[in-house]
């Protein structure tokens, strides 16, 4: 029925992946054209006013590779009943499609992102049972602003194994992080994504190549870079206020626990003095109090927050590290075209 | 001015009614109601084949389908040679995409598949954003749509985007058969005069040839009444990042195992400049050329080129300097702040974490 090949070797992947070896069961996401169209559409045609859109991504798992052959997305959340509506839409999204033949293997869903803040709690909830369901999921991050400027940008999410176990027994103090030895790198891990097309889809860009008179804009090689650069470090600014209060947080709690202690130990000692004397003196000692009871431990602060702004953090750093690089590159061009002037 | 050239040709009187009958009252339609008649360009073959119906109409670029005989005929037009009029439909590559993705995966016996095209109406152009394949049975008599599944899907599908309309239908394949006059039908109760786009996956001329047609009415009401699909001018149109992204498609076709990742960081900016670079090295092989006297030189090129070589702007050099640095010194320092902000993080963790 489908004309497709499967590729058969293991494809040569052109990127490293950023943690070193996976030992997740997915080493490599494989997308068709078609689905990068419908993702670029549906933030184009939907997601000018708010900042997010979503959707769900189809396919299967071939070896360790996850096929991702199409996609639908998601209505926005306008109404105050979208719960129900969308587990009924995919529902019926989901059988419909089947009719068509079209794979509807649930393995993944993808978001849009605004200049690259998606690290937020409810991606993490989202991934998080997404994952649990289907082993294999993952979460495609669309960055429509720097696709703008040039080339497409699209990224496969994971957590970790070490972030799964977290999530599922809940425990965000800072004991079970320590535990857990999870720092902000290992939240995520990235899946190397290729592209991949069938023969016909090949044919068809042959023949648009040919009719289509668009012309080539180059915007790769824009020269102008402040607007970019100042969204992305007043985000970066941001994250970082929020970082500076939860580390104030942290502080105080963790001042509040030194003083507790030694409260504690100030009043064992006074006890113990007391009791002494008492001894002394022929009388009964004091029973020796509860002191857990009455100093009640300081409430931790969650952690999981601080992990996710400190990711975010990461992450904004490096989108602008990338974007600070090309745009040397770009300066550097500019100067020796003017070189030969 | 068509209605008065065919009113002198027939002999019925019937005919003018039938003209205004088509009169649709829609808007998109006013500016497509008459091909201007340009009889002197037809081929003489068209002429012929047209003389067969029992008007006589010298009218070639209209498709016929009442008659199977012609149908082997209707081969032979050169249909590139025909300039065609009308409202213009603007598609996005990711209907095209869909199509053939839908082609790939039809059922087994099925020579073609068909489907809902959804989009907007303009005043004088029709923009096609988004299709659905709906499943259908044909055989030789008979074609069954179901028509549950395609009233389903849009439902489901105007959740999404709210804008889109149903305009019209495609199908698969080379030609329009008898059925899809039916289907056709179908789809006029849907929406106000569906445009019908064909697209050739099996490749039967070479390339994928993507033509859309709006239907009229035609033939003596009473008599033989047959239904004419009218050509309409396609057009491409891509978003920026659509374009962006169909780029990277193109790419992925020249690559043997057809596979591509996707490359970060100064790579890009290197790709670009060497794309830049193969077009000028193409620009200067044909100056070269005509510098040599083996092409003729052409003014309007020539025009363009003066153009490009002013585009450089001409700044002192000290100016460029200063400009230069002071925009390599922002982009080191954030660079550098980056790079703290980064530390700073990792730092507080392991104190978080002794």
């Amino acid at each position: 029925m489908a004309s497709r090949k499967e590729s058969g070797a293991a494809s040569t992947s052109v990127l490293a992946s950023t943690s070193g070896t996976l030992d997740s069961p997915v080493k490599q996401i494989q997308i068709e054209g078609l689905v990068l169209l419908k993702i670029i559409k549906h933030y184009q045609e939907e997601g000018q006013g708010s900042e997010v859109v979503q959707g769900v991504l189809l396919g299967l798992v071939v070896e360790d590779r996850l096929e991702i052959t199409n996609c639908f997305p998601f209505p926005q959340h306008t109404e105050d009943d979208a719960d129900f509506d969308e587990v009924q839409y995919q529902m019926e999204m989901m059988r419909s499609l089947r009719h068509v033949n079209i794979d509807h293997l649930h393995v993944g869903w993808y978001q849009s992102t605004y200049y690259g803040s998606f690290v937020s709690r409810a991606l993490l909830d989202s991934q998080f049972s997404y994952q649990h369901a289907i082993e294999e999921s993952v979460v495609l991050i669309y960055d429509p602003i720097k696709t703008a400027q040039g080339s497409l940008s699209l990224k496969a999410y994971r957590l970790t194994p070490k972030l799964m176990e977290i999530c599922k027994e809940k425990d965000f103090t800072p004991e079970g992080l320590k535990k857990a030895n999870i720092g902000f790198e290992h939240m995520f891990e990235e899946v190397p994504i290729l592209i991949k097309n069938s023969h016909l889809i090949n044919a068809l860009m042959w023949d648009l190549e040919d009719k289509s008179t668009v012309a080539d804009k180059h915007e790769l090689l824009n020269l102008s870079s402040s607007n970019h650069l100042e969204k992305s470090l007043q985000l970066l600014m941001d994250r970082v206020d929020d970082m500076s209060q939860d580390i104030v947080k942290y502080n105080t709690y963790s001042r509040n626990q030194s003083k507790q202690q030694q409260q504690k130990h100030q009043y064992v000692q006074r006890r113990q003095q007391e009791n002494t004397q008492r001894q002394s003196r022929g009388e009964p000692p004091l029973p020796e109090e509860d002191t857990s009871k009455m100093f009640k431990p300081p409430q931790p602060p969650p952690r999981m927050d601080t992990l996710l702004i400190a990711g975010q953090i990461n992450n904004y750093c490096q989108n602008v590290k990338e974007f600070t690089s090309q745009n040397l590159g770009k300066l550097f061009m500019a100067e020796a075209l003017q070189g030969h002037n | 001015m068509l209605t008065a050239f065919v009113g002198a040709h027939v002999s019925g009187g019937g005919l003018e009614k039938w003209w205004q009958q088509d009169d649709n009252p829609a808007a998109e339609r006013a500016p497509s109601s008459a091909p201007p008649m340009d009889s002197v360009r037809c081929a003489a073959t068209e002429r012929r084949m047209l003389s067969s119906p029992p008007f006589g109409l010298r009218a070639s670029r209209w498709r016929y389908t009442c008659q199977p005989k012609t149908a082997a005929r209707r081969h032979s037009l050169s249909l590139s040679k025909m300039s065609v009029y009308g409202p213009v439909v603007k598609i996005h590559p990711v209907v095209l995409a869909s199509i053939c993705d839908s082609y790939e995966r039809r059922n087994e016996g099925a020579s073609r598949v068909i489907g809902t095209l959804l989009g907007t109406i303009d005043k004088h152009s029709i923009e096609v954003t988004n299709c659905f394949s709906v499943p259908h049975n044909e055989s030789e008599d008979e074609v069954a749509v179901d028509m549950e599944f395609a009233k389903n899907m849009y439902d489901l599908h105007k959740r999404v985007s709210p804008t889109e309309v149903i305009i019209g239908w495609y199908a698969t394949g080379f030609d329009i058969t008898e059925h899809s006059v039916l289907i056709h039908e179908y789809y006029s109760r849907e929406a106000t005069n569906p445009i019908h786009l064909t697209m050739d996956t099996a490749l039967q001329s070479g390339k994928m040839s993507i033509r859309a047609y709006v239907s009229a009415q035609m033939g003596v009401p009473g008599k033989t009444v047959g239904v004419m699909f009218t050509p309409l001018t396609v057009k491409y149109v891509y978003y920026d990042t659509e374009r962006i992204g169909v780029d990277l498609l193109q790419r992925t076709r020249v690559l043997p195992n057809r596979t591509k990742g996707l490359t970060s960081d100064l790579s890009q900016v290197g790709g670009s400049a060497a794309r830049v670079q193969d077009m000028l090295t193409t620009m200067l092989a044909y100056i070269d050329d005509v510098l040599s006297g083996k092409v003729a030189a052409d003014n309007s090129v020539g025009r363009f080129l003066m153009d490009l070589v002013n585009k450089v702007p001409t700044i002192s050099a000290e100016d460029f300097e200063n400009m230069l640095n002071s925009n390599i010194n922002d982009l080191l320092m954030v660079t550098y702040l980056s790079n703290l902000t980064q530390a700073q993080i990792a730092l507080n963790e392991k104190l978080v974490l002794l």
